[in-house]
């Protein structure tokens, strides 16, 4: 049976730009796959495109650009992204401009139509109604915030743009899973209703998306003993034409690719694990086989698949207010007592100013921080040798932010002693809302271009 | 005889985000584990576990292919990661919180 070696690149916007080149150098792959983006990325990208109307697109695609051209081209290695974010074109013409700089001659496919954002009341005329997907609520109001909205496209468009002879292919929002199964459809020809070898790729798309985190990073029990995540292997697979797949990892890297690495990742963030719902294949994960098959080899099987939903998801990102923090730690003795009074001390102060946020969040963090309510309250206050204190507010207007950091170095001097660290006055941060909601594929499909550009 | 147990003695998990909600997948470690999380680790349990961080509902799944239970617990990150407040705003040590959940299992 052919099979088709595939390797992951990137779990998300800002990962590290090392492991690719062993996938590169040593995973004997066709193909590399990044998924850059998650939802929160958008909302990230749209405040960079804010600032500059050049970027919106993942920006460290340009660096790991320029280490991993040269090897690809060197190895016939095609590279598919959707780093495009919610400016695909304008990665399309950064990427370009590091292959010219390399004097490297690339073929650089483009993918467009996801971005919904200046078709909004067309679609709206045309009876999308842009309800919650989840409570059904009307978007009302929130329709004159909206800053960026993009639909997920799914694995067809990526496999067209391979079928368009391209080396790397850049698309704005497709899929995570997208990036991998695209290659997988081109490769194999799998028609667009054969749901169960779909269903296998989304599998295998859903295991190595998240880079690292199928090959013994962020391993929950038994993390002691992963060697050498200094230099991980990100997830290669080894893909039979029916879908069945071997998930390892290149040779002399570090990580671990097991049952218990892949079946964290193999249930991760996908809600009802008997619909798995994508735009190319509805999968059914309770049908899925996992096998240990040598060291650092997990075979991979048997995936049942249903017909893609006649709709597609898209994310809709609003401004919803203000976010100011401040910070200040206190030590022994009694660092938690002390960070306590600091932070009523921060209350009165913001209702003398007349500040009265719509949410105020406190943490201490070495006790709390990260558990909230749920961390068990210290028992003996004197075996902690320090505490630092967080409060963040969320408000309409930027002002009130302002004077919450404003009050934080005043209590190095005229709050409760051993306060050190309140790291000055950190800048208020517009935060956004995000919303998801579902539009008929017949009114996104047909905008949906290829555009090649030969360098 | 009934003793108490913390589900880290006998599983692992992993916890992720998708809007407002904490999505948990928690895995027995054997047979054993798997009968006793079916049996003890159930919606309503969880759902009291996280109320002082959730809002709640709470969802579950059984995937007896990976012996796994998986949860997702809504209104639990304080709006959504892009509008949280809070420091994990991605819910990504909640799977460590589940694990420290105590069950009360027979001998």
């Amino acid at each position: 049976m052919r099979t088709v070696r595939i390797g992951a690149g990137q779990g998300f916007y800002g990962d590290s730009l090392l492991p690719v080149l062993d996938v590169a150098r040593y995973g004997d792959v066709k193909y590399i796959s990044f998924d850059t983006l998650a939802e929160l990325t958008l909302a990230i990208l749209e405040k960079g495109r804010r600032k500059d109307p050049a970027a919106g697109y993942t920006r460290d695609v340009v660096p790991m650009m320029r280490n991993l051209l040269p090897i690809a081209k060197e190895k016939g290695i095609r590279l598919i992204t959707n780093a495009g974010g919610i400016n695909p074109r304008g990665a399309a013409r950064a990427v370009a401009e590091v292959a010219r700089e390399l004097g490297i001659s690339l073929k650089v496919a483009c993918v467009t139509g996801d971005d919904i954002y200046d078709r909004l009341d067309e679609l709206a005329a045309r009876g999308v109604t842009f309800a919650d997907k989840e409570t059904g609520q009307a978007l009302g109001d929130i329709r004159d915030r909206v800053l960026f909205a993009s639909v997920y496209l799914g694995a067809q468009v990526v496999a067209d743009a391979l079928a368009t002879g391209a080396d790397v292919v850049i698309t704005g929002r497709t899929t995570d899973t997208a990036q991998f199964l695209g290659p997988l459809i081109h490769e194999f020809g799998w028609a667009r209703d054969d749901w169960d070898r779909l269903a296998q790729g989304i599998v295998l798309g859903h295991l190595m998306e998240c880079s690292g985190q199928v090959s013994g990073g962020n391993y929950q029990v038994g993390w002691e003993d992963i060697p050498d995540l200094h230099r991980i292997g990100f997830p290669v697979a080894e893909v039979s034409e029916d879908g069945s797949f071997v998930l390892t990892k290149p040779p002399g890297t570090g990580g671990r690719v097991d049952l218990k690495s892949v079946k964290e990742q193999f249930l991760y963030e996908i809600h009802d694990p008997t619909t798995y719902i994508t735009p190319d294949v509805i999968c059914d994960l309770t049908t899925t086989r996992l096998e240990q098959v040598g060291e650092n080899r997990v075979r991979v099987s048997g995936t049942k698949g249903r017909p893609a939903p006649p709709t597609l998801k898209a994310l809709l990102g609003y401004a919803d207010g203000w976010m100011g923090e401040g910070y200040i730690s206190f030590s022994w003795p009694k660092a938690y007592s002390k960070a306590k009074r600091a932070a009523e001390i921060i209350r009165a102060r913001l209702e003398m100013q007349g500040v009265r946020p719509e949410e105020i969040h406190e943490e201490y963090i070495g006790i709390n921080s990260l558990w909230g309510a749920l961390a068990p309250e210290p028992v003996n206050e004197d075996q902690i040798n320090e505490v630092r204190l967080r409060i963040v507010i969320r408000t309409r207007n930027k002002k009130d932010c302002e004077v919450l950091a404003r009050e934080f170095p005043p209590l190095l001097l005229s709050g409760p002693p051993t306060a050190s660290a309140v790291a000055g006055t950190p800048q208020p941060r517009e935060l956004m809302g995000l919303w998801s909601t579902l539009i008929p594929r017949e009114l996104v499909e047909p905008h949906v271009q290829i555009q090649v550009e030969e360098v | 005889m009934a003793k108490r147990i913390r589900l880290i003695d006998i599983c692992h998990a992993r916890s992720g985000d998708k809007g407002d909600a904490s999505d948990i997948a928690l895995f027995a470690n054997d047979e054993a584990a798997w009968e006793i999380i079916r049996k003890h680790v159930t919606k309503e349990r969880v759902a009291e576990y996280f109320r002082p961080v959730a809002a709640g509902p709470v969802e579950r799944w059984e995937v007896p292919n990976v012996q796994a239970l998986k949860f997702v617990v809504h209104g639990a990150l304080g709006g959504g990661a892009s509008r949280s407040l809070r420091s994990d705003n991605l819910g990504k040590t909640f799977a460590a919180a589940l694990l420290r959940m105590e069950i009360t299992v027979e001998e």
